[in-house]
């Protein structure tokens, strides 16, 4: 057997890689990545899954749920925010992600695979680290797209590899930002650059670390660019190009503008709608009221301008919306207009054809039962012929062809 | 306590923060691996696993294919190609499924949307940003005054002038010679 050379032959020749390189990577992941779970937080939160079961898609959440607080109503676009934010910083951080795993990418052949107990568990958590930071882009990339390829549902794999992914990543923040801070005095103190990154033999330069710096941040740019304007709206939408809802809007006339499921996929029948359907409000004293949609619009009609802000980052601008207040619903059930409902929906298909809203939706002014959007009578595709519309509630919860509405405590 | 260290290895700081990851982690990836736990672990393992073995290797090798076509020319050219092609790469990797049409009815149908609207967007935005890039290169190498093509050409010119006149020296030369010398 012949002699083992002392190194290997070093495959790592790009004069790129560096502590300084992987530092300056590594403190934007450590703000971006911080965005998007807290803004991923919120999201949970919006949904107020601890209001009822049909909210909660992670019932088994246990502790995990501890900072669970009620969504509030104001500003009106809070949920456009939080969750624009958090699909397109998540879109915009992708080539920050990719170059940061490329800079630290020889760590992972180095040999021996561990030197000591402590090294094997700290690349153990690397391993989740990683594969949490993947996992979660790739499901959350597929998912905005509707194309659910993940194993299962999307809210628990989301939501738990969240938490995997963040108990990882707050211990590789807490022993490495002083590392990643130290390098970069270093450089400002024009000492040259050591540790284990740089290369032992570097190849000739093709790009520069600021022409490499560039690049990604290119990237970025490009993505965020083609992607924004799916949640800002107005004339961005048209720059939004490779956004799921970027581009033009569907439809035409007043009800022309995004939509989450057409009344084709929820599995709406045209003789629901029609002159049978009744809308059915019951109170918690056992009060039943079948009202028609005429019924409906002789009440006091109310208007609100709001948008939808959906889970997957889109939202539209604000629709004006006219029906009657969810209050004056609740009092018309025999309750005094400030308690929760319980709402279903025609729909035969969806996750959320039941959905529950709390006594400060209902309670706000400005929470409709739609009948009309635009100045005309909502289309099929929007939730004709009634909808409901809450200021900064997950669109979801703005359940569309409304069949029934239990007023009282859940 | 000192050989235990050693044998550990690393701050002491880092074994409680691990511990209480290594916990955390455990509490939320039960509920992760709840309903699928194979198929689950798969993907979590395999996009860490396909990112470092297959993605990777895969750009870096086109990245030094790119270089040896483009030859001796490679190191001013190469930023030219690489740059639109990773920017055209990385619109495809991140928006495949909308690109390919992979679930172009079901999108369709679900969201009142076209489609097929997307291969086109990215077919077009790549072609933009070759052509940009093509722009910039022949702007740099052909349009400025500092150009490496007109700094050649200047060369060249002058190259050709200092040969004429060592011509005109050797013939002028020859001609004094004393005959002696033939």
């Amino acid at each position: 057997m012949g002699v083992l050379p002392r190194t290997l032959p070093d495959p790592w020749r790009s004069p790129l890689r560096g502590p300084r390189f992987t530092a300056v990577l590594g403190l934007v992941l450590l703000v971006g990545m911080t965005l998007l779970f807290v803004t991923g937080l919120l999201s949970y939160a919006a949904y107020n899954p601890n209001l009822a079961a049909v909210n909660d898609k992670t019932p088994g959440k246990g502790l995990l749920g501890f900072y669970l607080f009620s969504w509030p109503t104001d500003p009106h676009w809070l949920y456009r925010l939080t969750q624009g934010l958090h699909v397109t910083v998540g879109v915009a951080l992708v080539p920050v992600l990719l170059a940061k795993l490329w800079s630290v990418v020889p760590k992972l052949f180095t040999l021996p695979p561990a030197r000591s107990i402590g090294h094997a568990l700290e690349r153990l958590s690397l391993l989740l680290l990683v594969g949490g930071a993947l996992f979660e882009f790739v499901t959350g990339i597929l998912n905005v797209q509707l194309d659910y390829l993940f194993p299962g549902s999307f809210y628990p794999l989301h939501f738990y590899g969240a938490w995997v992914f963040i108990s990882a990543f707050i211990v590789h923040a807490v022993l490495r930002v002083p590392q990643a801070l130290r390098v970069l005095r270093e450089r400002k103190a024009g000492l040259p650059e050591t540790g284990e990154l740089v290369p032992a033999k570097p190849a000739e330069p093709t790009v520069s670390r600021r022409g490499a710096f560039a690049m990604v941040g290119a990237g970025s740019l490009l993505l965020l660019v083609t992607t924004a304007g799916q949640s800002i709206g107005g004339v961005w939408r048209s720059t939004a190009l490779l956004a799921p809802h970027g581009g033009a809007d569907p439809g035409t006339g007043p009800g022309r503008f995004q939509i989450n499921k057409t009344a084709a996929v929820a599995g709406i029948r045209t003789a629901d709608t029609g002159e049978p359907w009744r809308l059915v409000v019951t109170g918690p004293k056992g009060a039943v009221h079948r009202l028609t949609r005429d019924d409906l619009l002789q009440l006091p009609q109310h208007t609100s301008a709001l948008p939808i802000a959906c889970v997957e980052g889109w939202s539209t601008d604000d629709q004006h919306w006219s029906g009657v207040r969810l209050r004056d619903l609740a009092a018309l059930a025999g309750t005094d207009g400030d308690t929760d409902v319980f709402v279903e929906s025609l729909q035969q298909h969806g996750a959320f054809r039941k959905a529950a809203l709390r006594h400060n939706q209902v309670h706000d002014p400005r929470s409709l039962l739609a009948l009309r959007v635009n100045g005309a009578d909502l289309t099929l595709d929007h939730g004709y012929p009634a909808r409901v519309i809450v200021p900064a509630a997950p669109g979801v919860l703005n359940t569309k062809w409304v069949a029934r509405m239990t007023f009282g405590a859940l | 306590m000192n050989r235990l260290s050693r044998w550990y290895g690393e701050s002491p700081l880092q074994l409680p923060l691990l511990a209480a990851s290594f916990a955390l982690a455990g509490y939320a990836g039960v509920r992760l691996l709840e309903n699928d736990p194979w198929a689950v672990a798969v993907w979590f393992v395999g996009a860490a696993l396909v990112h470092d073995l297959l993605l990777v290797p895969v750009y870096s090798l086109a990245d030094v294919a790119a270089q040896k076509a483009l030859g001796d020319r490679s190191r001013r050219t190469t930023m030219y190609v690489r740059v639109p092609a990773f920017l055209s790469g990385l619109l495809l990797l991140v928006w495949f499924p909308l690109i390919t049409r992979a679930r172009a009815d079901h999108f369709a149908l679900v969201t009142g949307h076209s489609g097929d609207a997307f291969l086109p967007r990215w077919l077009l935005l790549t072609a933009a940003l070759f052509a940009a890039s093509a722009l910039w290169f022949v702007a740099v190498t052909f349009l400025a005054p500092a150009s490496p093509w007109r700094q050649a050409r200047r060369a060249r010119r002058e190259e050709r002038a200092r040969e004429r006149e060592r011509e005109r020296q050797r013939r002028k030369e020859t001609k004094e010679r004393p005959p002696s010398d033939h």
